[in-house]
Order: structure tokens, then sequence, then C-alpha cells
């Protein structure tokens, strides 16, 4: 084998002998053009390749010789005049040759259907049962911190207060403050068709207080919490510290899953309060602007026309969705095996079952409360 | 030896991060068609160097010299292709985690103008194979793969072109001692049969022992010395007397450290 990268090469048709004489350069660059040309050549008429003039030969071109003898029916070719190298580069890719194993039998019938399609039932629901599960661990380890007060983590709480709710502040405001600023504006702009602007006032409040300032707080708080606490606790369980933990007598439970899934219980409803007071806010400047209902006015009709049962439907709701986030995230996180792409597609999995199950519940919710008759 | 061809040719090269000065005036010289064994203790730039030679860390000084290419100085078209006469295998095999193990092969095949894409894929299937995978590996994914498995996959994908020179790092950490003699002798096979340079950065004395035609040892910021095993058990050094003598050096070369020491 010589080292010059020379890209040509040349194949002699067979003579009466029956012998090709191949020359040049049969690597990887080559080989397509060598294996179209050995495919041109008649194999009744091929018995020998004369290798003597290759000046070149890796892999590949090893690779292309050998495969003109796979299935051939009229006898093997021989090839003749390789160098000792040549030689042996063919004899251990003729060893090498990988034998094609089928791959695993796929079973298309309607009962494979039905058999795969059971079993995403049933992980689906052994999934429910996971995180039930969680729920139960949450609420046994929650009454054991109230029974003994020391093994609670107040600090790890507030850090997580802080994380969840302080810094989630301007995001919830901003939003729920645009949130009023459309809904303002496109309730004007068909409620003036009716001449009837004023019920703006009545059409904001309601759908913010019960509905919108909650759920959409829920669902950013679903973005940034789910994925922040899949991604600590799985990074983790990714470097077996939490296996660490219950070889030291630490519950995981305890120390990683009730202060963060509580400080959610607790920041959940204030943020709620906050995005209401927000989209309120920006309703009423927008009315104000768009329609020319003062402050004053807005406010003597929201009072006038908002029955306080709507604020309580809204907010009644924070502490379920909280517990989903929070539930939802850990169990993800646990869920991360010893892989970092497994910490990224669970970290992706929680956000989406979390904002997922929350519009869930937002739905039921709203049945619940529609057959109550709130 | 002195006939015999220097594919890599290093000459007074300094690295250094910072004020830390990892190498000082290093030489060394890879003949074609060994495999040269690098050792030194923990942070003496074994790695360091691999990255150097590689071209993936540029030193302070000094030259480096590869298949008769000036890497430091050469432009954009000659290191590429250069770069396809070399091949790299990283510790834990660094293979693209969102390819299968097929696709990691054929990704420097790509590169190839015209090679036809059922052609890539035989290839990359012999490339598996050849390093002693199963055929149906080529369809999973890294993170299917065990440890071992994954170094084999990255030394498929280092060979896919046929280099001239193939980089190990540290091929046998953290693999057991079967599956690390396996790939002791899967190396050693490879570049018989393909007539491969390979330069192997290993903590691991067995795989010296098994592999290596010769071994530089780095120490004091330079190659301290090089040469065979036997001769590495006659040099003088502390340091080098303490690794090649040591416990674990007496079980992996029983003959001959019990009768030095």
């Amino acid at each position: 084998m010589t080292n010059g990268d020379d890209t040509g090469f040349s194949v002699q048709p067979a003579d009466d002998d029956g012998t090709v004489r191949l020359s040049g350069a049969l690597t990887i660059r080559t080989v397509t053009e060598v294996r179209n040309q050995l495919k041109a050549l008649d194999p009744s008429t091929l018995r020998r390749i004369d290798l003597s003039s290759v000046s070149r030969l890796d892999t590949a071109g090893a690779w292309v010789l050998l495969s003109l003898n796979r299935g051939a029916e009229t006898g093997q070719i021989a090839f003749t005049g390789a160098s000792a190298e040549a030689e042996s580069l063919l004899n251990s890719v003729q060893q090498a040759l990988p034998k094609p194993e089928a791959p695993p039998a796929h079973d298309s019938s309607f009962s494979a259907w039905l058999g795969q399609f059971g079993q995403r039932v049933y992980s689906g629901l052994m999934f429910l049962r996971a995180l039930t599960g969680y729920l139960g661990i949450f609420l046994h380890r929650l009454a054991r911190a109230i029974r003994h007060p020391s093994e609670f983590k107040l600090t790890s709480l507030v850090h997580h207060c802080e994380e969840v709710g302080l810094k989630a502040v301007p995001i919830v405001a901003l939003m729920a403050f645009l949130i009023g600023v459309v809904l303002a504006f496109q309730g004007s702009t068909q409620l003036r068709q009716f001449g009837a602007e004023v019920f703006v006032v009545d059409l904001i409040a309601i759908s913010i207080l019960r509905e919108l300032g909650i759920l959409l707080t829920a669902i950013i708080v679903a973005g940034r919490t789910a994925s922040a606490f899949t991604a600590a606790i799985g990074s983790m369980k990714m470097r077996e510290e939490i296996d660490a933990m219950r070889t030291l007598g630490l519950d995981p439970g305890m120390n990683l899953f009730v202060p963060r899934i509580l400080a959610l219980l607790i920041m959940l409803p204030i943020l709620g309060l906050i995005a209401n007071i927000a989209g309120l806010f920006g309703g009423a400047l927008m009315a104000w602007i768009d329609l020319g209902i003062s402050p004053a006015m807005f406010t003597t009709r929201l009072v006038e026309g908002t029955a306080v049962s709507h604020v309580f439907v809204g907010l009644v709701k924070a502490p379920v969705f909280a517990m989903i986030i929070g539930i939802v995230g850990c169990h993800a996180g646990m869920q991360v095996q010893s892989n970092a792409e497994s910490l990224g597609r669970m970290t992706s999995n929680a956000v989406v079952t979390a904002i997922f199950a929350v519009i869930v519940a937002d739905a039921v919710f709203s049945i619940f409360f529609a057959r109550i008759g709130i | 030896m002195s006939e015999r061809e220097v594919v890599i040719k290093l000459r007074g090269i300094r690295n250094q991060f910072g004020r830390q000065v990892v190498h000082e005036d290093l030489d060394l010289d890879v003949y074609r068609g060994e495999i040269l064994g690098v050792v030194g203790g923990s942070g003496t730039g074994k790695s360091v160097l691999l990255r150097t030679i590689a071209g993936l860390q540029k030193p302070a000084a000094g030259s480096v010299d590869v298949l008769g290419t000036d890497v430091l100085n050469a432009d954009e078209d000659t290191r590429q292709k250069l770069e396809s006469r070399w091949g790299v295998m990283f510790q834990d095999g660094a293979l693209f985690s969102s390819l299968t193990v097929r696709e990691n092969v054929e990704v420097p095949m790509r590169a190839i103008p015209g090679l036809d894409p059922q052609i890539r894929r035989d290839l990359a299937d012999l490339k598996i194979s050849m390093v002693g995978l199963q055929y149906l590996a080529g369809d999973k994914y890294p993170s299917e793969l065990s440890g071992g498995m994954r170094k084999r996959a990255g030394l498929a994908r280092a060979l896919a072109l046929d280099p001239d020179i193939v980089f190990l790092d540290e091929p046998t950490a953290g693999l057991d001692p079967i599956g690390a003699s396996a790939f002791d002798q899967l190396i050693r096979g490879l570049s018989h049969s393909l007539g491969l340079t390979v330069f192997l950065v290993t903590h691991d004395l067995d795989t010296l022992h098994a592999t290596c035609d010769r071994i530089a040892v780095l120490a004091e910021r330079k190659v301290l010395v090089t040469g065979s095993m036997a001769d590495m058990l006659e040099v003088d050094h502390p340091w080098v007397h303490e690794y090649f003598h040591g416990p674990r050096a007496r079980a992996a070369v029983p003959d001959k450290t019990t009768k030095g020491d």
C-alpha cells in the first residue's frame, strides 16, 4: 500500500483466460465506480482478478472485491498478484464480512396491534398509579413532618418558595396583564356592535377571576417549575445522590419532595392572586383607553356585577394544580436513568404532562362547578 | 529503527494552561505501523498530548508534523485531507447520541463525494463487524449499548475511512478485565491487518504489555524515555521504576519484574 491519495484506477476487461486486471487505487473514494464497472462485466467470463498493479487497497476496496463472490453461482473468483499486505487485508475483511441477521420479526397483524394498544393503555394506567403513589408518599411524609417537626426542612421550603414563587412573580404578572389587555380589546370590539361596551368589565372579571388567571399561571408554573424539579431531582438521580441519601438513612420523600411540593402549594394561590390583580389592572387600563370606561366606573361595575364567588372558584383550583405540577415534576425526576439523554427526555415529558394534566383538571373543575351551579 | 518512516513528529512542544506548564520542550517520534503506548501519572498531560497531535489543542510553541504535514500551519484544505487520514477514539466513544451506531460510522464517510448510500451502509456494517460488534448493534442507539460496546463503536467510527493513524484515549478504562483484554486483542489484530499506526494513551499496564510495541513515558513535562517493555524495566528514574515495578506491574508482567526487583 502506497500513500498517494490518487483516485485514479482502471479496469481492464477479461482476456481469454477470464482474468480481469485492476490497477490504480481501490479505496473508499473509488469504490462506487469500481463496483459499477465490475458489475458491468459479464460474470460468466470472470474467473480471476489480477491485483498486481493495484497501488492502494483499503477495506472498502477489499470489500467490493470480496462481495463479487457473494451469491456467485459460477464458482468463486480468485484474486491473484496481491501483495502480502493486500492479501492479509483481504483475509481479515473476509473474516469480518457481516452476516446479516434477520431483524426481530415485525408482527403487523391485528392481534399485534391490539397487543401494543393494550400495552399502551396498561402503561398509561401504571403511570397514573405511580403518580397516585407519589401523592401518597407526599401526604404521608407531610403528616410525618407535622408529627415530628424536627425532621421538616424549613430552610429548604423557604428556598423553594423563593424559587417557584417570588422569582415567578414578574413573568406571571406580565402575562396576566397582557391577557387582561387582550380580553378588553377583543371584548370591546365585539360588544360595541351591540352597544354593550360596559359589559366588557364583566367579561374581563369573570374570565380572568374564574379561569384564565389561575389556569395560565399554572401553565407558566408548570413550564418553569415542573422542569426545574425534574432537572434537579433527575441530575441527583443520575449521579446516584438519591441512592447515597437512602444509604445514609435520608428519605428522598421527606428531603426532596415535601419542600418542593409544599412550596408550590403555598405559592401557586399567591401567584394566582397576583395574576388576577394584574389581569384586572390590564383590562381596566385597556377599557379606559379604548372604551373610555374610567377606573372608578370599572371598579363600581366590578364590585356590583361580579360575585366574590368567582374569585374563590378560581383560587380553589390552585392547590390541586400545585399538587399536579409538583408530583409530575418529582415523579419524572425519579424516572431519570444514568444517561444524559433520559434527563432531557424526562424534563420535557414532565412539562408536557404537567401542562396537559393541569388543563384536564381545569376542565373537570368546570364541569363540576357547572353541575353544582356555582 | 532509524530507517522506518516517521508518521508523527513532535518537536519542542510547549503546552500551558495559564501559568501551569504541562509540556515543555517535548519531542516524540511515532513510526509507521507501530503501536505506541503513552503512559504517565495523572496530570502529566497524556490526553493533552493526544489532543495536540490531533489538532484539538494548539501548543504555545513547537511543531507538530503528521504524515509529512505541518498540522499547526496547514491551510483548511490540507488539514481536512489530513483529518481523513487519522481517526480518534475518545474515552467513552463520543458517539453522536441522536444517531444509531451505523449512522455514527457513516458520518465520516458522508464526506466522500459520490459514495453510493447503499455501499456506505454496507461498509459501515463491515466496520461494525470488524470491531467485533454484532450485526444488530448497528441499529441501536449509543444509550442502548454497554460501555465496552460504545468504545468498540467509537473505534469503528474512527476506522471508517481506513486511516493511517488512530488515536485511542484510554481505550480500556472502565472495562472489566475480560472486556479489556478482548479490546487489547482487537487493537492488536486491527493494527496488524490494516497496517495501522496506533497512538494509545493508557493507564492500563496489561494493555501496555499486551498491545504496545513501544512505550513513551511522560514525566517532568516531556517524554522522559521511550522503548519496549523490556527497556522500561531497566530505567532508573524513580517514577518509571515505581510504575513498572510496582505491585500492579508485577501482576501484569510476572516473569521479568520479579527478577528485576
